[in-house]
């Protein structure tokens, strides 16, 4: 009898017995602080969002999104940075006409051609993966190295290309994700019935994967858009509207005919200047003495921000449904 | 029941029986001849030395324990095994009397000529018109008339036509398993094959799905060479004029034991291991 | 058994009536020319993906020659840069690109971690932990010159009267010896830990996740501690993972532009002062650049260019198969 009381009372004990004070301590103490620095961590994005809403808002009105800048100082005149916002459309339209085809078939390469080339595909996604982290202004010196110099002029063409060749990977390895996604099924039932490679990719896969696909090629955009660095070095900035916007006003209000054909081939030429963009500005005028153009900045920062962060969550939903419906 | 037998592999390849079914015409050509095929994923041997001839216009069952390769066998005949690694062959595949497997070979010709069902059906992401329509448009263009009549009786062939006539835009996934797997027969049939693969098409369907597939079996085998694979005695028994048996050993590798008329194989076959199996499975 | 006798089998079947001419080598026609043409441009566009990156290495390094053969490696440890005299040297931006960077580590790290444990660990609910780490995920984002534009305008100001006390109580220690001006290497360093805690929160969360939960079980059940087992079994069984993740968040933080440029300061003297101004060489080339006229000015920037293209390149590689290699050997476990 006393033996099982004793035991009961040694395994009350055991049980029953708190934690040391050292180790309570310190679990609670850690939670307190893993806690706070997580906090801390989040606080610079919510301090980030609000200011951009704060200050950004104040200033966002119609005018803003349709004029020109107007010379610092001048009260009369509509201020705004459209021709900016045109700019970074027109360049990150080129940077996805380069990088779309050449890193969707990237892309094909890496997830089809993939089974039977193993070394040379894990070194092709090797070195793309890497291309992916070459900081952006070195890719901004490499356009200007190569275009600009030989150009002769700073040019949209220049960025366009700058940003395509920073969209390129992203593009690339996204939709190798895409397609490796889509079931093993389709292949093999579109070759039993004698399609080819080809006919079964346009066919079958790639329509199949085209959502998971487009909003890869949306993030690489809204990405594309945010940078800086390469378009200060190769698109410089411009006060006025890029000259291919005058061209194709000029076109769309003359008459059809043979002038059109003569105004259009004078359109490569308007791609070899200096061009605003939404990112250049705001460097500029966060930069400038100004108080005009740092309001303005955070205006354009509202913006900028306001496309950047659509398409990621954007392509983050898609992602996750077509995840979800496999 | 007999426990199912320990089987231990004999190497024992069969040639094509002279006593063969007196209804086929022993000169006339076989759908497949294959000879002393082994074929390797890599350098991993999956099959060795098979050798058989696949009669034309019959119904040929193969049947075994799994893991002894029916699958990659039926797969090496229609070169679908390609895409799953890196395939190598000795031996030979000749279908009616070309070798399959030739340099000279247009993969995709041949593919067309030989159809394949899968074991889980796989309809494409299209709709039900367009999964029929899919293997017709990769060869060429056709009317509209042609292709309703091409899909049409593709459907029919399949039985299929009616009940999906009234509405042929639905999307191929929203219709049940067993009527899927049907669209995979009458999709297969569209491009009108000489031969068709069947990997064990019914192991994932309802028995109701099941007796509507084996009913299809008296039509196609008019019109074509059919080769099924199946886990599922009694259909092979009901439904095939012929019957491989297929073993393996701890090798792993797969080979034929004996190939026969369905009737010979299942009263009185001529192995020992294959008495065996099919007793065991089937007593 | 069933019954196999079947109904009396049809006659002898003419196999001549069914056509079996059918020529298995005609390659005519159809899809042939777009399967070759397909396969063609497939594996040229791969192969131009990856020649771009051999591109740029060879127009960078060709563009920085000049440079190169003028002052050959003293490029690297020279503290000048004077544009009037034609004097390049490429310490201060070095310098200032490996303490910002750093300081962007230090403090990205242990941040970086507690939101990686708190949102892979049941401290929360889970449907908290998935919002939580997409949060974290926004920031990275926000375009580098947003990040930069907020870093002057709110950051500097907030700082100043921070970094003034630590001069004032402090000015003997080495780091704190300089009279803050409001940009420096303080604030760039900061900002650069905002923009890289993303990349070591994500990865870290995702290597702490995939370790096995029967290792948890384990430790819980001998009596340890949450925390205990945090500390004592998931961190150094994640350690590689995480240094992976350091290592490509320091690879983000060497090559980060806008955001250092607009707040470092831009100055080329070398101080051990943390509250001093400082540069960097992607905030130089992004400043100097488009003003060069000088060939040897040019090639001096595209000198930097190229030491910058280097060590990111050298960084990221190791980063990159490290994480690789980390996924092979959870995958094998």
């Amino acid at each position: 009898m006393t033996q099982a009381k004793k035991l009961d009372s040694i395994l009350d004990a055991e049980i029953n017995n708190p934690l040391s004070l050292s180790r309570t301590l310190f679990s609670r103490g850690m939670t307190v602080i893993a806690f706070a620095l997580t906090a801390l961590a989040l606080l610079p994005l919510f301090a980030i969002l609000y200011k951009i809403l704060g200050e950004g808002l104040t200033h966002l009105s119609w005018e803003v999104l349709v004029s020109l800048p107007a010379p610092v100082g001048v009260e009369d005149q509509p201020n705004g940075f459209a021709n900016a916002i045109l700019g970074t459309i027109l360049m990150v339209g080129i940077a996805t006409l380069i990088s779309v085809p050449i890193g969707v078939m990237t892309g094909i390469f890496l997830s089809e051609f993939g089974r039977e080339n193993k070394v040379i595909t894990n070194s092709i996604r090797f070195i793309t993966v890497i291309l992916s982290s070459v900081p952006s202004i070195v890719i901004g010196v490499f356009s200007y190295a190569l275009i600009v110099v030989t150009t002769k002029a700073f040019s949209s063409l220049a960025g366009g290309f700058a940003l395509g060749i920073i969209m390129l990977p992203v593009v690339a390895l996204t939709t190798e994700q895409a397609l490796k996604l889509v079931p093993t099924s389709y292949r093999l039932a579109s070759a039993a019935l004698g399609g080819g490679r080809f006919q079964t990719m346009f066919r079958t896969i790639v329509p199949s994967a085209l959502p998971t696909i487009t909003t890869g090629i949306l993030l690489a955009a809204s990405r594309a858009a945010g940078e800086t660095a390469p378009l200060i070095v190769t698109a410089l900035s411009s006060q006025f509207w890029p000259p291919l916007i005058d061209k194709l006003g000029e076109i769309m209000q003359s008459p059809i005919g043979a002038e059109t054909i003569s105004k259009l081939k004078e359109i490569p030429e308007t791609l070899l200047t200096p061009t605003p963009s939404m990112s250049v500005l705001i460097y500029s005028y966060a930069s400038s003495p100004y108080k005009e153009q740092n309001e303005l900045a955070w205006t354009a920062a509202s913006v900028l921000l306001g496309m950047v962060l659509i398409a990621s969550v954007a392509s983050r939903t898609v992602t996750r449904k077509r995840l979800q419906n496999r | 029941m007999k426990p199912k037998a320990n089987l231990k592999a004999e190497n024992y390849t069969d040639k094509f029986l002279e006593n063969a079914a007196p209804e086929i015409d022993p000169n006339a050509m076989p759908a497949l001849r294959v000879q002393d095929l082994s074929f390797y994923y890599g350098t991993h041997k999956v099959l060795e030395n098979l050798s058989m001839n696949i009669p034309h216009p019959q119904i040929t069952a193969i049947i075994g324990p799994s893991g002894c390769g029916k699958s990659t066998f039926l797969k090496a005949l229609n070169r679908i095994g390609e895409l799953e690694g890196k395939v190598q062959i000795k031996g030979k595949v000749e279908f009616f009397g070309q070798d399959i497997y030739s340099q000279k070979v247009n993969i995709n010709s041949l593919r067309r000529q030989i159809g394949m069902v899968f074991q889980r059906p796989n309809p494409f992401p299209l709709s039900i018109y367009d999964n029929i329509a899919y293997g017709v448009r990769i060869f060429g263009r056709k009317s509209k008339a042609e292709l309703d009549e091409i899909v049409e009786s593709a459907l029919k062939s399949a039985a299929l036509w009616n009940e999906v006539k009234d509405d042929l835009k639905k999307s191929a996934q929203g219709i049940s398993g067993g009527q899927q797997q049907r669209l995979c027969i009458a999709r297969a049939l569209a491009v009108k094959p000489k031969i068709l693969l069947m990997d064990e098409p019914c192991s994932a369907l309802d028995p109701i799905s099941t007796m509507k597939i084996e009913e299809l079996f008296q039509t196609l085998r008019q019109q074509l060479t059919v080769v099924i694979v199946t886990h599922n005695m009694q259909q092979a028994a009901r439904v095939s004029d012929y019957t491989a048996f297929f073993n393996t050993d701890e090798s792993r590798i797969g080979r034929l034991v004996e190939f026969g008329p369905t009737s010979k194989i299942f009263t009185s076959a001529g192995n020992s291991s294959t008495r065996d199996y099919i007793q065991g499975r089937f007593g | 058994m069933t019954n196999l006798s079947k109904t009396p089998k049809k006659k002898t079947r003419q196999s001549a009536e069914i056509n079996t001419a059918v020529d298995l080598t005609d390659t005519s026609g159809e899809g042939l020319w777009m399967e070759s043409g397909f396969t063609l441009f497939v594996w040229s566009f791969a192969l131009a993906t990856a020649g771009t990156l051999f591109l740029i290495s060879a127009v960078i390094f060709k563009d920085a020659w000049p440079a190169i053969s003028h002052f050959g490696l003293s490029f690297l440890w020279n503290p000048n840069w004077d544009i009037g005299e034609l004097q390049f040297g490429a310490l201060p931006f070095i310098y200032g690109t490996v303490i910002s960077s750093a300081i962007g580590i230090i403090i990205a790290l242990p941040l970086g971690l507690s939101v990686a444990i708190v949102t892979s660990e049941n401290f929360l609910p889970v449907w908290v932990r998935s919002p939580l780490g997409f949060l974290v995920e926004l920031i990275s984002a926000i375009p580098s010159v947003i990040v930069g534009l907020w870093g002057i305008f709110v950051l500097i100001p907030f700082l100043l009267p921070l970094q003034q006390s630590l001069f004032d109580k402090f000015s003997w220690f080495p780091l704190f010896s300089s009279e803050p001006l409001g940009p420096g290497m303080l604030p760039a360093g900061i900002l650069l830990s905002i923009m890289i805690l993303p990349t070591v929160a994500a990865i870290s969360r995702d290597v702490l996740i995939s370790v096995p939960v029967d290792l948890r079980s384990a430790s819980m059940s001998l009596g340890a501690t949450r925390w205990e087992t945090i500390f004592k079994l998931l961190l150094p069984a994640a350690s590689s993972g995480i240094i992976g993740a350091t290592i490509l968040a320091l690879g983000r933080a060497l090559g980060e532009t806008m955001a250092v440029t607009m707040v470092i300061g831009n100055s080329i003297q070398i101080n051990k002062s943390l509250l001093a101004p400082s540069y960097s060489i992607p905030a130089v080339l992004a400043s100097q650049f488009r003003e060069a006229l000088e060939p040897l000015h040019i090639g001096a920037l595209m000198y930097l260019a190229l030491i910058l293209f280097v060590i990111t390149l050298l960084v990221n590689a190791i980063a990159v198969l490290l994480v690789q290699l980390i996924g092979v050997k959870g995958a094998k476990n």
